[in-house]
């Protein structure tokens, strides 16, 4: 296992980038801790898969550098990186049994027959496939191959990372719950250093103890599942993670106090930033309907099983309100925001707020 | 609604009957029809039996043909698949290089098989053709008129040049439906380029490998337009292939009833061959 070191890699897919939108990746300047569990979460085409085979060194970035525990690694191949990483669709080699699919890579790396024995049954144990052994790969299942392909990642216990790219997309609800957790302890057993990439928030909260969020080639933010949601450094962080999103509407910002259209709202302290074009952000968490506040008009109420979504009009935005399962909607509903769940934003990222 | 039952449906394959039926039944009849008669002209016709199949599989002539035609296939077949699949391995993926190559490999079947006689008769004259003249000028002893091995070469050489794109298009059809990630799997599996081929490229190419062998096989058995322009079927038998000795039955010696009898060998020869191969390439991929 290895410390990874991102140092300002920047990636283009053309020959010659001639402005900022050619870089599929615009600057990435990171830290993943040796043993540690990333998620690299994003949406599509913001730069994850490109940043996840830069690393594998399936791609050799544009500029920057990687360092494996230190050690520069930016020219070298795949093989001599020592990296394990798994497919969104499962890769198998149809015409080997199941057991020299897990086989393949040790003995590829002229590791002694009885070591892959004992490391291919350890896996197959892992990925719950022993009684399929002499199975020909070719006839299984899309979730049994996949379980093949993670099985493949993980039969090396000497690689410098695992990487896992989306690799649950194909598998059925009830399985990726499974897989995931069976992953987690595989990593609470072995300490691997494991990034994982997706796009599904719930996949990455659960899986990792550092999510990094990245957006349109960059990286918004890194942090714990906590951090992300309560403390969003950028706008799409907060409209990304949590479901509903974060609310966010533009301000002005005087001193302690923040005007939203005819309302005062009252900070939780003073922002280094002031004047207009700021906006500020509260997750639905956060916001209290009841008879005290700003008024708001209530357009619908969703049901959703655990609470409700309330979506409101509150002076001429749409704003997305959690209430709890029990509670009603009041005759005149108005709405507070809790101080603790007020974040703002300037140019989209976010702004400090002294006492 | 009522369901009416009758066999009305039939008339809809009726089409396909009349076609195929003028095109390959009633052919076939009549040359069965040859087969068991002898005629001396005139269109008088007499009951034979099996005297002509049985004057042919006794006859050393009929089996020369036969071991030539089965050699043949044989060393075609060695020598196109693996070129085959080496030249579409090494054959570009993307970029301009794939519509040059994807015609520069289409262009001699595109050719019509008399013109590839031609061009190789031409080409391989010690008086005029580029191969010869160079071959004899560099001293080599070389003259498919004379020699049955130069001969032998000839064709080969010529069914090489004409048929392997055949066997090089299907294969990289088959190469590029591999996707990117199965590569990058074996890359970071740390396969060896063996390895790659072994497991990766080679079980999906064997389908359409499948195809190649079987098409090769079928079309070089039965091989005539070339060596026939090209050797006439000489020097002496040597490259007197079976269809080129059953136009000679047929249609030099006017021998009506053995030509038949040998087509119709000649044919069910073709059709168990063909499915020995095919039974065979099944069922190792089933067992796989």
């Amino acid at each position: 296992m290895a410390r990874i070191d991102l140092n300002h890699i920047r990636h283009a897919y053309g020959a010659n980038p001639k402005s900022e939108k050619d870089y599929a990746l615009r600057e990435v300047h990171h830290s993943f801790e040796d043993g540690g569990a990333y998620a690299l979460l994003g949406p599509s085409g913001c730069g994850k898969t490109t940043l996840l085979n830069i690393i594998s060194g399936l791609l050799h970035p544009s500029h920057g550098q990687l360092l494996f525990d230190g050690k520069d690694v930016t020219r070298l191949s795949t093989q001599e990186r020592n990296i394990a990483q798994v497919f969104q669709f499962p890769v198998i080699y149809d015409t080997m049994t199941v057991y020299d699919n897990l086989a393949f890579p040790l003995r590829n790396r002229g590791v002694g027959e009885a070591d892959v024995d004992r490391k291919v049954r350890e896996t197959l144990d892992m990925i719950d496939l022993a009684s399929w052994a002499k199975r020909k790969a070719r006839g299984l299942t899309a979730d049994q191959k996949q379980k093949i392909s993670l099985g493949r990642g993980l039969v090396r216990s000497d690689v410098n990372a695992i990487l896992f790219d989306e690799p649950l997309t194909v598998i059925d609800p009830h399985m990726k719950w499974v897989l995931r957790s069976q992953l987690k302890q595989l990593h609470r057993r072995f300490g691997y250093t494991m990034i994982y990439v997706t796009h599904d928030q719930t996949e990455a909260l659960t899986f990792a103890e550092k999510v990094v969020v990245m957006y349109d080639g960059e990286i918004v933010q890194i942090g714990t599942p906590a951090e992300l949601f309560e403390r969003p450094k950028h706008t799409f962080v907060g409209y990304f993670i949590g479901s509903p999103g974060m609310n966010v509407m533009p301000v002005a910002v005087e001193g302690r106090r923040a005007k939203l259209g005819g309302q005062v709202i009252d900070l939780p302290g003073t922002p280094s930033a002031e004047g207009n074009g700021i906006e500020l952000g509260i997750r639905p968490e956060f916001v209290r309907l009841g008879a005290k506040g700003m008024p708001v008009t209530v357009r619908k109420v969703e049901d959703i099983g655990r609470h409700k979504v309330v979506r409101a009009i509150l002076e001429g935005r749409e704003i997305a309100v959690i209430l709890g399962e029990d509670d009603h909607v009041p005759a005149e509903p108005r709405v507070t925001f809790d101080p603790a769940g007020i974040n703002l934003y300037d140019k989209s990222w976010r702004v400090e707020m002294g006492a | 609604m009522e369901k009416t039952w009758n066999n009305k449906a039939w008339f809809m394959v009726l089409p396909v009957l009349v076609l195929v039926a003028f095109s390959a039944v009633i052919p076939l009849m009549t040359v069965v029809n040859y087969s068991v008669q002898d005629t001396f002209g005139g269109n008088q016709f007499f009951w034979a039996g099996s005297e002509w199949f049985e004057e042919m599989l006794h006859s050393d002539r009929f089996w020369a043909a036969m071991g030539r035609n089965l050699i043949f296939s044989a060393i075609i077949l060695t020598i196109q698949i693996p070129l085959g699949i080496f030249i579409a391995l090494n054959m570009p993926r993307k970029g301009w290089g794939v519509p040059v190559c994807l015609v520069l490999m289409a262009l001699p079947l595109l050719i019509p098989w008399n013109v590839v006689g031609t061009i190789w008769q031409v080409f391989g004259r010690i008086d005029i053709g580029l191969l010869g003249y160079t071959l004899h000028a560099l001293g080599f002893d070389y003259n498919y008129v004379n020699d049955p091995f130069d001969a032998w070469v000839t064709i080969i050489l010529m069914d090489v040049w004409h048929w392997t794109s055949l066997v090089v298009l299907l294969c990289y059809a088959g190469l590029v439906s591999i996707p990117d990630a199965f590569y990058q799997a074996a890359k970071i599996d740390g396969a060896s380029r063996w390895a790659v081929f072994r497991y990766i490229q080679l079980p999906k190419m064997q389908r359409v490998l499948l195809i190649a062998v079987l098409l090769r096989f079928m079309d070089s058995f039965m091989i005539y337009t070339e060596p026939f322009v090209v050797t006439g079927g000489g020097p002496g038998n040597s490259t007197t292939f079976l269809s080129i000795d059953l136009v000679k039955m047929a249609v030099g010696q006017f021998d009506l009833g053995p030509a038949a009898a040998m087509s119709i060998i000649y044919f069910l020869i073709v059709l168990l061959l063909s499915w020995v191969f095919y039974t065979v390439m099944t069922n190792y991929d089933v067992e796989k």
